[in-house]
């Protein structure tokens, strides 16, 4: 490996009870690059997050962010990510900048520098304007921008997205992509994020990785990806229909915890 | 534009491999501010749960006091009533945290918080003095309430200190209850049911209502672990000047809510979960 590593996952098992989220994914995610984690609903891919994101209990060894090991250096990991769940998760009764303030208290951004970080995160994603709004006045898409003001006030090294372009129309989508784009284009910032709409993991993701069954099913560039598949002019979706036997659905995963009450903001799929 | 955005916070890395009292108080500052600007964005809140207890106050405590029906010590029956309203309807905001949480949960908010560099305790802590500070809000309201069916609440400034420390441990520990319960039971509609079913009992086998003498020996036994009743009685000595044991009230109020923080930061893992 020529670049150093953002995200190191090792051997990574994780049940729920009886049900087997994630059966031993192995997987790098370099520095600086967009990483696509894709697979139907309970392939195990918000369980990776979440392990990853230290909100669950992994055993040593299993995951390294940046070189600090997940299980051993919580509080030091956390601090490196800016994450944005799956939900719209924005609190409606604050206005755009006490949103973002509450996430630079809670990262230990400076006083003197806080209100001008916060500006300055709103302003990457478009919401100067709105900026003194409640949220409750906000669009799904904006939201979904404000969100990532508020993992991006503190700088994080990693972004972590869970299906951010979820429930939101397609002018919406399209705007979350362009603002994530540009702001790696700017930081240099590790981005890794779940979805399952390929058109758009296709054209915004550096590399892919396939998810089934809580197991890794492929791994690549997306060109890479359909190149391997051999069928002329192929799409991702192919290479996800080959890797997830032609199933967009949980075929049977369905008790799988990570899509318990997750999808009550967004339609199930797109 | 892009190097601060750019550059992670400079030797923040190895600050917080433990809890330090400093990185507890800043988080929950920051989780009070929070209260405070959505109360300060919706103050019908507060009008609305001044409603239950106005009513406490002028329906039963009004005519009781007419009565002379519970023996108060001299006291008239309406001032003996007054600070175990106020504890009450702290006690009512305290308890909605346990849904809220819940709430939060489901939205992806509670797992928002908790990939934030914020141990589960200073997380906890946060939330419980975030609801006190939404209950000494109403506190002010309930007070000027009683002020003006004339009730003699005292104006002595460290005695009102007083009153805003008791009334902050008070929700807080009952916030912490809430969570504790929340974090056991998982569900909102579950939650709701326990919410409502244990709020009654301890306001009723607490000496809100009635002095601990007229109780069955049974309910005086629940008096004695109910922390309510140590509110209460701390209450009523700060604000009508009735024999406390101050310093038995706040440490039983003190000791209440760091068990309570304990024991909901311990469950918390399981609602992220």
């Amino acid at each position: 490996m020529t670049e150093a590593s953002a995200v190191e996952v090792r051997g990574l098992r994780y049940a729920f009870g009886d049900t087997t989220a994630v059966d031993g994914v192995e997987l790098t995610v370099c520095q600086g690059e967009i990483f696509g984690l894709l697979g139907p609903n309970g392939a195990g891919k918000t369980t990776t997050i979440r392990a990853i994101t230290a909100l669950l209990p992994v055993p040593p060894g299993t995951i390294s962010v940046f070189g600090l090991d997940v299980a051993r250096r919580r509080m030091a990991v956390r601090r490196l990510i800016g994450y944005v769940p799956q939900q719209l998760s924005a609190d409606s009764g604050l206005t755009g900048v006490e949103n973002v303030s509450l996430f630079a208290r809670l990262f230990d951004v400076p006083r003197r520098q806080r209100r001008a970080r916060v500006d300055e995160a709103l302003a990457m994603m478009g919401l100067t304007e709105a900026a003194g709004r409640l949220a409750k006045t906000y669009s799904g898409g904006m939201i979904r921008r404000l969100e990532l003001a508020q993992a991006l006030v503190s700088s994080p090294r990693l972004l972590i997205l869970d299906e951010p372009t979820i429930g939101l129309d397609p002018v919406a989508r399209a705007s979350v992509w362009e603002r994530v784009g540009a702001v790696r284009a700017e930081t240099g910032m590790t981005v890794l994020l779940t979805t399952h709409y390929m058109e758009e993991a296709e054209q915004s993701c550096d590399r892919v990785a396939l998810m089934h069954r809580g197991r890794l099913g492929t791994l690549g560039t997306p060109r890479e990806l359909i190149d391997g598949l051999g069928i002329p002019g192929g799409t991702l979706d192919d290479v996800f229909r080959a890797y997830s036997g032609g199933s967009l659905d949980d075929d049977g995963q369905k008790g799988i915890r990570d899509v318990r009450a997750t999808r009550r903001t967004a339609g199930r799929l797109g | 534009m892009s190097a601060p955005l750019a550059a992670p916070l400079a030797g923040s890395v190895d600050i917080d491999r433990r809890m330090s009292p400093r990185l507890v108080l800043s988080r929950v500052v920051a989780l009070c501010v929070v209260e405070l600007q959505k109360l300060s964005h919706d103050r019908s809140e507060l009008l609305t749960r001044a409603v239950q207890p106005a009513l406490w106050l002028i329906v039963f405590g009004v005519t009781f006091t007419k009565l002379h029906a519970i023996p108060t010590g001299g006291v008239p029956y309406l001032d003996f009533l007054a600070p175990g309203v106020l504890a009450q309807s702290v006690l009512f905001i305290s308890i909605f945290y346990g849904i809220q949480i819940i709430w939060e949960r489901d939205a992806g908010v509670l797992a928002k918080l908790m990939v934030t560099p914020t141990p589960r305790a200073a997380l906890v802590a946060g939330k419980a003095f975030a609801a006190g500070v939404r209950g000494l809000a109403q506190a002010v309201v309930v007070y000027l309430i009683a002020e003006l069916l004339g009730v003699h609440f005292t104006v002595n400034p460290a005695r009102l200190l007083g009153v805003v420390a008791v009334v902050l441990l008070g929700a807080a520990f009952f916030c912490c209850l809430s969570v504790t319960i929340a974090g056991l039971v998982l569900s909102r509609d579950r939650m709701m049911g326990i919410g409502q079913a244990i709020m009654m009992p301890l306001f009723f086998a607490s000496n809100a209502l009635y002095p601990v003498s007229l109780m069955p020996q049974w309910l005086q036994w629940i008096n004695h672990v109910n922390p309510l009743s140590y509110q209460v009685e701390a209450l009523r000595g700060l604000l009508i000047g009735t024999p406390a044991r101050l310093w038995l009230d706040f440490g039983v109020l003190i000791l209440a809510t760091a068990v309570g923080i304990a024991a909901a930061s311990g469950l918390l893992g399981r609602l992220a979960r």
